[in-house]
């Protein structure tokens, strides 16, 4: 049996389910769907380890007529991440929710319906279907962000819908202008065909704006913190640990697969421009904000700047060094999904149980939840890429791979950037040590604290145990300049 | 065996860091017992593979980390030094801090990051390569600053803000030290000659900038002025604390950093041949003479003391760049000897605080009539910092001294002997008011009454055990396991036949 069908057809069913039959224990199925999933994106990932890419085509029809569906080893490792992160943060929603009755009721089917798009975009091989894809996974995201209804979640959530129809927008118009100059869409037929001339590369440059946009690049970012930081915490772990690196996943395979000779290598050094003031930008930030949830959002600013540092360090280089920054940059994505999940997890049950959000609030908060913060830590020191931690694995194939293409300068904001992180992280930290006024502290289950705890093990984790996820991640024939 | 004994000998503290976390913070019979018995454990199987190494057995735990990486720990002569001193001092200083924070709170915090320091010792001790070295460096960091910061005061905080941006920024150098130096010969394990020797000789000028930046990445931890400016501010760190931040744990893995990179990456000779170590010995002198001035003008007992680890650890980086066998033997028997010795000075300062509330110099005048044990501990240990003959620091000074001449830099003689004056200007006075001078009507905050001892034993008996040690490192360096005798027997296989 194929198992790339079912990891689209289970979120879908759950989410009608959990939609219509509301009286249903609706969290709790969730749970058993996650398992299920959880499972099957285990299964691929074997199987593609073991046996290689595998398509399939939807209803026997071949592109480009039909929507084909393939999983290569960097797609099952993306689809296994999801499922692992996304099934704790609906453990962890299982007994956060418990304060939020009313939105508890919308949150799951937003929760499977964010998941069906999550896997279609890593399992999409055309454009149109990455777009359809990535309009479901907007619509659920703001959904989410507005769940609890209030003004501030309202605002956020229509900054966010804004910003990201006009992203789909210029995405739209992009695919559009390809299709009507190559009449195709699938990527590995496009990748053949593109020429370097005007249209192609204003569709490819409206593409990546609209890309940019959804991934909330600096300096395109100002929606993404209210978003981030306003909504409930597993929604904020969920949209900073996947939704965000979807659109930069799409804008990754975009520009290696197909675009790296049609566009200029200087345009590639802009992007990863754009990573550097993300980093510089987001950790100046994150150190100024009072809200710890505002912290945290920052953070994400600063951490997708990372990612942006794949163009420069990928196109126009050696072969060796394309490869080091393929394999550092969706390394850093996978640690950092888990790192960040924690943090977020972490901080939310911070918040929850001193029922404030600023950072002096927090004084003294280490004897009651000396767990929350212990989880915390350990996925800063991964957020720092501070060893032995999986933040730590990826900067280092980062340096290898500047190094290696002589990009001095790319290295300098590697490793300044990973200061800057600590400047704000150790705020969080300094608040353990000061022995507040004994706060009024509200009992938060434990289960709230170990997932929390069982993120941040697995961001630290992947410091030991990369070679795997490298090998499968590492899929050479997408780079420029082929196999190796 | 040979496999797991590495991996056990950190085990034996990290399992009791996560321990001693899970421990409640009221159960302290508990913790104290598991956490004695971890660094009794640990001890037993560092003479495992002592005798085992003696004997020329080699004890490695390996696996592949990234590419071509691996994560090495290996126990040679080298790492044994290191983790043999720490592992008798984090006994001795456990039980020195189970009195000293008798009833404070957060002890469990506190012995948990304890452990879990001493565990990145004994990983810094054994790493392989400079990839294992790194990881454990900057676990060190991350460990130590929960210490630094303990008593959660705005001075605490402040100063652990200073640690933070010292060592994270050392550590960041260190990073591109060694990711630039896998560019150019791919991955590499320490060995007792050096790894370099082969690269060829148009990249000269380049590895003499990596070294640079290594030993910079390095310095801060190692407090070479002047990156130094963390260590005093770190002084309002509880006494246990500064006696591990000072003997065993940050600037001991700076010096040893230093240590590996000269010997088994660089390897001496090449290091000599690329006319690298002269640079070093002239920067190593600044800093042992800068600190003895800067201890001199100290009025606190803490102070001066961290002002006098700047001078004395910087003595380790002087021996290992005097190029000879001789001068290698004085820079690692002072690894050594200038552990037991500050741990024993900085036990003593924290009892005259914790027992007469006595901070400053000026406040110990007569101490020696009312702690009369404390107070010959605290000379002894003074003594052998300025080097008198049989202690430990005088080992140490008459082989750099000799190691010197053996290099043909005899202006090193020089240095030796303004640092000892030095330290015996600052060291002396001291000893003069404990023992000479009257004692004041009254002491200054007197916390533990004279019943049968003159303070808490819990305080007292690591560091009568830890002066013994200053003692017989000195008046033993003839036999065949003293601290000498394990350095020469390192020395010689450096050196190229």
């Amino acid at each position: 049996m194929n198992l790339m069908p079912l990891l689209l057809i289970i979120p879908l069913a759950w989410a009608l389910i959990s939609l219509l039959a509301p009286r249903l224990p609706i969290g709790l199925l969730a749970i058993v769907g996650m398992l299920i999933q959880l499972f099957a994106s285990a299964m691929l990932w074997f199987s593609v380890h073991v046996n290689g890419p595998e398509s399939y085509a939807i209803g026997d029809w071949m592109a480009p007529l039909g929507i084909t569906l393939i999983a290569d080893g960097l797609t099952a490792t993306l689809l296994a991440m999801t499922a692992l992160i996304a099934i704790i943060c609906a453990f962890y929603a299982l007994f956060y929710l418990r304060q939020y009755p009313r939105e508890q009721r919308f949150f799951w089917p937003l929760f499977w319906f964010l998941l069906a798009a999550l896997n279609g975009i890593w399992l999409a091989a055309d454009l149109f279907n990455l777009y359809v894809g990535l309009e479901l996974l907007t619509l659920a995201a703001v959904g989410m962000v507005a769940l609890t209804a209030d003004k501030q979640a309202l605002a956020a959530g229509l900054r966010y819908l804004y910003a990201a129809l006009l992203g789909s927008l210029a995405y739209l118009l992009g695919v559009a202008l390809l299709y009507g100059a190559y009449g195709t869409l699938s990527l590995g037929q496009l990748s053949n065909m593109l020429e370097p001339n005007i249209t192609t590369q204003v569709a490819l440059g409206l593409m990546t704006l609209g890309l940019l946009m959804k991934s909330a690049v600096f300096p395109l970012h100002t929606w993404l913190p209210p978003a981030h930081g306003g909504a409930l915490a597993p929604v904020s772990a969920l949209l900073s640990a996947l939704v965000v690196k979807a659109s930069f996943y799409i804008l990754a395979r975009l520009w290696l697969q197909a675009g790296f000779d049609i566009m200029p290598v200087s345009a590639a050094q802009l992007l990863g421009l754009m990573g550097a003031g993300a980093i510089v930008w987001g950790g100046w930030q994150a150190m100024r904000q009072s809200d710890i949830k505002m912290l945290v959002a920052y953070s994400t600013v600063a951490q997708l700047g990372y990612l942006m540092l794949l163009f420069p360090l990928a196109i126009g280089v050696s072969a060796i060094s394309a490869t080091l920054a393929w394999q550092g940059t969706m390394f850093h994505l996978l640690s950092h999904g888990f790192a960040k999940a924690a943090m977020f997890l972490s901080v939310g049950t911070l918040v929850l149980a001193v029922g404030k959000k600023g950072l002096d609030d927090m004084a003294g908060i280490s004897r009651q939840l000396p767990l929350s913060l212990f989880a915390f830590g350990l996925s800063a020191i991964s957020i720092m890429g501070l060893p032995p931690s999986g933040g730590f694995n990826a900067k280092w194939l980062l340096l290898q791979s500047a190094i290696s293409s002589g990009q001095w300068h790319w290295m300098i904001v590697l490793v300044l950037g990973g200061l800057l992180t600590a400047g704000y992280v150790f705020r969080v930290f300094r608040i353990s040590f000061v022995d507040g006024p004994p706060t009024d502290i509200k009992p938060t289950p434990l289960p709230l604290e170990l997932s929390a705890l069982l993120l941040a093990v697995i961001a630290i984790g992947l410091g030991f145990v990369s070679s795997w996820p490298l090998a499968s991640m590492s899929v050479t024939e997408l780079l420029p300049g082929g196999s190796l | 065996m040979s496999f797991w004994l590495p991996l056990l000998v950190l085990a034996t503290s990290l399992v009791a860091a996560i321990g001693i976390f899970m421990i409640p913070e009221n159960r302290h019979a508990v913790r104290g017992t598991f956490n004695l018995t971890a660094a009794l454990i640990k001890i037993a199987l560092i003479i495992w593979i002592l005798i085992g190494v003696i004997q020329q057995q080699t004890f490695e735990t390996r696996f592949t980390l990234i590419g071509d990486i691996d994560f090495i720990l290996r126990a040679d002569a080298l790492s044994l030094l290191f983790a043999g001193l720490s592992s008798i001092l984090w006994l001795c200083t456990t039980v020195y801090a189970m009195g000293y924070l008798n009833k404070a709170p957060h002890r469990s915090r506190f012995f948990g990051f304890f452990s879990l320091c001493v565990a990145s010792t004994m990983g810094i001790a054994m790493a392989g390569n400079l990839f294992t070295f790194l990881i454990f460096f900057e676990m060190l960091t991350l460990s130590t600053y929960p210490l630094v910061v303990h008593k959660g005061t705005p001075e605490a905080l402040r100063a652990g803000r200073k640690y933070l941006i010292y060592t994270l920024s050392g550590g960041a150098v260190l990073l591109i030290g060694i990711a630039m130096l896998h560019g150019l010969i791919g991955s590499f394990e320490f060995a007792e000659t050096g790894v370099l020797s082969d690269v060829a000789i148009e990249q000269h000028p380049l590895l003499v900038f990596i070294f640079a930046v290594l030993i910079l990445g390095v310095a801060v931890k190692a407090a070479i002025v002047p990156l130094h400016g963390w260590l005093p501010s770190a002084m309002v760190a509880p006494a246990p604390v500064s006696a591990l931040l000072h003997a065993v744990a940050v600037v001991k893995a700076g010096a040893f950093g230093v240590v590996r990179i000269v010997h088994n990456v660089y390897g001496i000779e090449f290091a000599q041949a690329l006319g690298v170590l002269l640079p070093l010995a002239i920067i190593a002198s600044v800093t042992i003479i800068w600190g003895s001035i800067q201890a001199l003008r100290q009025s606190e007992i803490k102070k001066r003391l961290a002002f006098s680890t700047v001078s004395q650890v910087s003595y380790i980086i002087l021996g290992i760049t005097l190029f000879g066998p001789i001068g290698t033997i004085g820079g690692l028997v002072h690894l050594l000897h200038q552990g037991i010795t500050k741990v024993t000075l900085f036990f003593c300062a924290g009892i005259f605080a914790e027992t007469l509330g006595a901070h400053k110099i000026k406040e110990l005048n007569g101490v020696g009539r009312r702690m009369p044990l404390t107070s010959v501990c605290f000379t002894l240990g003074a003594l052998s910092m300025i080097g008198i003959p049989p202690l430990a620091g005088f080992i140490s000074k008459w082989y750099l001294g000799w190691g010197a001449m053996e290099a043909g830099m005899s202006w090193v003689i020089l240095v030796l002997l303004a640092s000892s004056a030095l330290n015996s200007a600052y060291f002396l006075p001291v000893i003069y008011r404990l023992w000479f001078l009257p004692a004041p009507a009254t002491w200054p905050d007197e916390k533990i009454p004279f019943r049968r001892m003159e303070t808490n034993p819990w305080l007292l008996w690591p560091t009568i055990v830890t002066a013994t040690f200053t003692v017989g490192a000195g008046v033993l360096a003839a036999s065949p396991l003293s601290p000498l005798s394990w350095s020469a027997l390192i020395a010689v296989r450096e050196y190229l036949p």
